[in-house]
């Protein structure tokens, strides 16, 4: 019998285990999501997020380890605990002949304080869709009537699993701004996504999982390769070629760069300091050796 | 909301379902009454025919409303990834499962009404004689039928193998079971295999509800036979059943 965890965090996962067979899908994590927070579980495509997610959400099984989810076990399904959750899978159908407003009416009065309905159809941008059939929204529309069914029951915690995949730019921007507008309400945000910029927009602090293991956590400005905050330093020479090298001390390197240059009566062109990227830090973090 | 309000919401949405699809509505609704007309002209001639073809499409049309209709059904919501969807809310399976039940036997029972209105109205036969032993053999007959439509869905492995699973298996019995001509006259191998399913049973019990006045006492072994098969179709129902398609 596996304890449970309490705790005042809106989720709390330690040493979470799951085995698919004689595969390890996640294999023992820890981390914690505090309430009000947007939290970015960030990884390559069957690293072990989904299954993360799922888990908490009560769809799977864990094999081993201590979950708390608003301070239920989400393994016991219990409905006091669906009750205040908001799931986004990265995907799933909807019936097809009913319309965006009947659909959202339906899902409304399973919960026992929803959020009124055409202020959720205006919050996930679906207000000239209302009255039109599920079966004839796009992807994009669709993708929204799925946050708008799970903003409906005004849950305090949100699972958003790529919320965003398939969307055109101007699309993802709403879509951020919609998920900034649930962390305005003070709800917590689980996002999982493999869109970089995505979680260095909105997270507040992400975990990059990998094989089934987080290999850092964070703020995603923070986040550093092995502990460490690494500035680079660019410029391009006279000879027209771009340097770059990387310090922890760029006061230091731009003292000696500058200094070694005005005694040349040189000029550093396109001189810039910049700290790596989420971007940068996830490609080397997830490369295979 | 009470448990009763959401088992009454689930099921006026599948309600307003049903008849926004025209397909389910041809197929669970038009084809048994279609059925019923034309062999209804085709047997005018011959009221012991037409004595044998409406009891036939009424059992046909019990196993067409649940069996083949939550086969298709349960398929359907499971690929489309609805199933899982509902799991994430709080609504419990019981009501939710309870709403689509419901609207199955909805249609059941209008089209055992739209057809014992027909057999009374243009095919010669008597409002039924016995409405209690009618009710029973339908009831029993949906319980039957819908968990195993329901167990059926647990082995068909997409949407559109759907039609092929469920008619391979809809359209052999309806025909050795006795819907368009009485069984009794069938080939006695094909009587043998009709006698082990539940649906010739269905429709003797109903022809004595119906047509010939038969009792429940009388048609007790066929109650028995229809029994069994609920029971192994509540079993396999529940213990092979996924909220998710297996690809996934």
């Amino acid at each position: 019998m596996i304890a449970r965890v309490t705790s005042d965090a809106a989720i709390e996962v330690r040493g979470l285990r799951k085995r698919y067979g004689d595969v390890d899908a996640v294999s023992g994590i820890d981390f914690t999501v505090q309430r009000g927070e947007i939290f970015g579980l960030l990884g390559p495509n069957g690293a072990g997020k989904t299954t993360t997610v799922e888990v908490l959400e009560g769809y799977r099984e864990r094999t081993a380890g201590e979950v708390a989810v608003l301070g239920h076990d989400p393994g016991r399904r219990e409905r006091a605990l669906r009750e205040r959750v908001g799931i986004v899978l990265q995907s799933s159908g909807m019936y097809r002949h009913v319309s965006v407003r009947e659909a959202l009416v339906h899902w409304s009065g399973l919960y026992p304080h929803p959020r009124d309905v055409d202020e959720v159809i205006e919050l996930a941008g679906l207000g000239e869709k209302a009255d039109a059939r599920t079966r004839q929204l796009s992807g994009g529309q669709l993708r929204r009537l799925d946050f708008a069914l799970a903003l409906v029951g005004d849950p305090e915690l949100i699972f958003l699993d790529e919320p965003t995949t398939g969307f055109d730019p101007a699309a993802r921007r709403t879509a951020w701004e919609t998920i900034r507008s649930l962390k305005a309400l003070g709800k917590t945000v689980l996002l999982t996504t493999h869109y970089l910029d995505e979680a260095q927009e909105l997270a507040d602090r992400v975990a990059i999982i990998k094989n089934g293991a987080i290999i850092a956590e964070g703020a995603p400005s923070e986040l550093g390769v092995g502990g460490e905050v690494r500035y680079r330093v660019a410029y391009r020479s006279g000879s027209g070629e771009t340097t770059a090298q990387e310090t922890d001390d760029p006061t230091t390197v731009l003292y000696e760069l500058t200094r070694a240059a005005l005694d040349r009566g040189e000029r550093l062109e396109e001189l810039s300091v910049t700290r790596p990227s989420l971007e940068d830090v996830y490609l080397e973090l997830t490369a295979d050796e | 909301m009470s448990d009763a309000t959401l088992l009454w919401h689930q099921y006026r949405l599948e309600r307003r379902m049903f008849w926004r699809n025209p397909s389910a509505a041809f197929f669970n609704f038009l084809l048994p009454l279609l059925f019923l007309a034309l062999f209804g002209a085709i047997f005018s001639a011959n009221q012991a025919n037409l004595d044998v073809i409406v009891p036939g499409i009424a059992g046909m049309a019990v196993m067409a409303t649940t069996f083949s209709a939550l086969a298709f059904n349960m398929t359907f919501l499971r690929e489309q990834g609805i199933l899982k969807r509902i799991r994430g809310t709080p609504l419990p399976g019981t009501i939710y499962f309870g709403g689509i039940a419901l609207s199955a036997v909805t249609n059941t029972v209008i089209q055992i009404a739209v057809i014992t209105i027909s057999g009374k109205l243009f095919f010669g036969i008597a409002w039924p004689q016995r409405w209690f032993e009618l009710a029973v053999f339908v009831a029993a007959g949906v319980v039957c039928f819908a968990s195993l439509g329901v167990a059926l869905s647990h082995v068909i492995p997409n949407f559109e193998s759907a039609p092929a699973y469920v008619n391979a298996i809809f359209l052999p019995v309806i025909f050795i079971s006795g819907v368009f001509y009485d069984a009794a006259s069938a080939p006695s191998f094909l009587l043998d295999i009709a006698q082990i399913l539940p649906l010739k049973h269905l429709i003797d019990g109903l022809s004595g509800a119906m047509v010939t006045g038969v009792g429940l006492t009388d048609n007790l072994g066929s109650l028995a036979v229809i029994g069994v098969w609920a029971a192994l179709g509540i079993v396999l129902a529940v213990r092979g059943f996924s909220w998710e398609s297996h690809r996934s």
